[in-house]
């Protein structure tokens, strides 16, 4: 098979990084990472605790540019665009690329000004179109039909899997390109992280999503693509059947059999 | 000494295990004779401790609502004679005749309500402004020394406001702020009222001047203490939807420690309404009600500070504590609707 059939087959890529280092002042945390994120596809990254996951993905959106001394080297290109360009929007960049976090962060206000809020920054819109809006965006999550009754109650009222779904809907209702979710359930009991897995898989249709994962299955059940990092290096990628089932690399086989890490 | 016969502890607790090894079993049961004797005075020595921490604990805060009614009763008792003579009346008077004695107290609790008033709306705004921006905004390696300037601000001694409100900052608001606001305002109605001439210096707007001064580092301080606390995933993750630093902070920060600020603003308007010393100095202690903000008032603690010396009559005096007791009643009532309100923001938050 040419490299030009393999292309063919191969889906866009929506994100491409390059070359990638990062560092936490002195530190160099994310060494020489190079891997594309395809279109419409779940890319997951593995690996045990302080490898570089979460690192990586908070390049991304450079979130990182929130704190000083952190700082990334090297390219990563959203849509053919040098994310990390420092004449970047920002603002714009983290409307196009959203993230989901550990944690449920609900904002301090109402179920529906969760929604709105996000969309509030971006767009004008009618109070019945806004309405329209967080109802997609809600649908969207799964959650419409648990918490349409009590749009206006606090969103902290929520149970813990209601939370994160309600924040996936945030994300969805400023309409981005890139989702990234930093180890979405790892706070959630087994039947609302099927629910968001489930959500994820739906979510593919519309959107590029990454994901950190310490859960192995989740990576098979949920991924079209799976990363492998240790120690800051990305020691193996490709497509999640190949990587779970005929790893290229010993380290690779040695974590995802639970050998170490 | 040691003895395979099971001990009455180990008879009901360890008896199970008995006998899967000798060794053991005789080294285990040996001790707890003589120890448990031992527990036994120990423990009985350990509760008598903890009654007696618990009744001085409990005398600790009793003598606190002693004094508290002490305060009160005291206030009451010495106010009564004022209130015999003057009724209810004395809440609305706006006379203060030491020769006649005949008083009110309209003018100090005008004046105290005013100063503080004008206090906080300077200091609120600013003191939210230092907090967010030393939270938000500010180079790490300003934090701290910026920080610290507040906090030291809080510790300067209200005489030195005093001295500093008379001789520096009086001097300056009449000969460059108070013509200017005049000046500015002198042609709206309503404002032209409030800052109608002369510029005096002092009066009621250096006053909440000073006072917004002295209670700027409890505002500051307090706030950016309660926006530290906002859990630094949630600001991630509006920053993830792509919102600014304004719309951070409008949105997600404020709503999330309103009830810490609030308490902050509170703690701070307590301690303008009660501040004696600087406002003594630089109010102008006139027992009048003037539109002008510029015009020389009183307070009711600086009525307090700088009558009851030369207060010779008991009604005088009576008086002097009846004042005492407006303001404690004031301050009572800004803290119960402090609190009143703090509860209901928890209860529609939660």
């Amino acid at each position: 098979m040419n490299a030009a059939v393999q292309a063919l087959k191969e889906p866009p890529t929506k994100v491409s990084v390059r070359s990638l280092d990062f560092y936490y002042g002195a530190d160099r945390s994310l060494k020489n990472i190079s891997l594309p994120l395809r279109a419409n596809k779940v890319t997951a990254f593995i690996g045990p605790s302080g490898c570089g996951k979460s690192t990586l993905l908070r390049v991304l959106n450079r979130m990182y540019d929130l704190y000083p001394g952190q700082r990334a080297e090297g390219e990563v290109l959203l849509d053919g665009e040098n994310i990390l360009d420092p004449a970047i929007d920002l603002n714009a960049l983290r409307s196009r690329v959203g993230m989901i976090f550990q944690k449920p962060t609900p904002f301090p206000m109402s179920i529906y000004e969760n929604i709105a809020f996000g969309i509030r920054l971006y767009e004008k819109l009618s109070r019945a179109d806004m309405d329209a809006r967080v109802e997609g965006a809600l649908r969207g999550a799964a959650l419409w039909d648990e918490v349409k009754d009590k749009l206006q109650t606090s969103g902290l009222g929520l149970s813990g899997g209601q939370q994160q779904r309600l924040c996936i809907a945030r994300s969805v209702a400023v309409q981005p390109e890139v989702i990234l979710f930093d180890e979405p359930c790892s706070a959630l009991d087994p039947i609302s992280t099927a629910k968001v897995e489930e959500l994820i898989d739906e979510l593919t249709h519309r959107y590029t999503i990454a994901i950190v994962t310490h859960n192995m299955q989740q990576a098979v059940r949920i991924s079209d693509y799976t990363a492998f990092m240790y120690l800051g290096e990305l020691v193996e990628f490709g497509e999640t059947d190949d990587v779970f089932n005929k790893p290229k690399e010993k380290r690779t086989l040695d974590y995802i059999t639970g050998r170490f890490g | 000494m040691f003895s395979i016969e099971p001990s009455p502890r180990s008879a009901n607790g360890a008896g199970g295990e008995a006998g899967s090894d000798m060794s053991e079993v005789v080294l285990q049961q040996a001790a707890p004779l003589s120890v448990a004797a031992d527990r036994t005075r120990v423990l009985s020595r350990l509760a008598l401790v903890d009654r007696l921490f618990r009744q001085v604990t409990r005398a600790a805060a009793v003598i606190v609502l002693v004094i508290l009614g002490g305060v009160i009763v005291s206030l009451v008792y010495g106010s009564w004679p004022a209130m015999k003579a003057f009724g209810f009346g004395f809440l609305f008077s706006q006379s203060w005749n030491p020769v006649t004695e005949n008083f009110g107290a309209l003018p100090a609790i005008y004046g105290t309500v005013m100063t503080s008033i004008i206090a906080m709306l300077i200091a609120v705004p600013v003191g939210l402004g230092i907090a967010i921006f030393l939270t938000e905004l500010c180079p790490y390696v300003l934090r701290r020394p910026i920080g610290t300037a507040i906090e030291l601000l809080a510790g300067i001694p209200s005489i030195i406001y005093g001295i500093w409100g008379l001789f520096v900052l009086a001097p300056f608001l009449q000969s460059h702020v108070q013509p200017a606001l005049i000046a500015a305002f002198g042609d709206i109605p309503v404002f032209s009222t409030l800052f109608a001439g002369p510029p005096y210096g002092i009066g009621m707007l250096t006053a909440g001047f000073i006072l917004a001064i002295m209670v700027l580092p409890f505002i500051a301080s307090i706030s950016r203490d309660v926006f530290e606390t906002v859990p630094l995933v949630l600001k991630e993750a509006a920053w993830g939807i792509g919102a600014t630093t304004w719309e951070v902070t409008r949105y997600v920060v404020i709503p999330y420690t309103r009830v810490g600020v609030i308490g902050g603003v509170m703690l701070g308007l307590g301690r303008a309404l009660g501040e004696t010393m600087a406002v003594t100095f630089v109010i102008g202690n006139a027992h009048k009600i003037s539109g002008s903000l510029l015009a020389p008032g009183t307070t009711i603690s600086a009525t307090i500070a700088n009558e009851f010396t030369e207060a010779v009559g008991d009604l005088y005096t009576s008086a002097l504590i009846e004042l005492g007791l407006i303001l404690f009643f004031i301050t009572f009532v800004v803290l119960a609707v402090a609190r009143y309100m703090l509860m209901r923001i928890e209860q529609k938050s939660a």
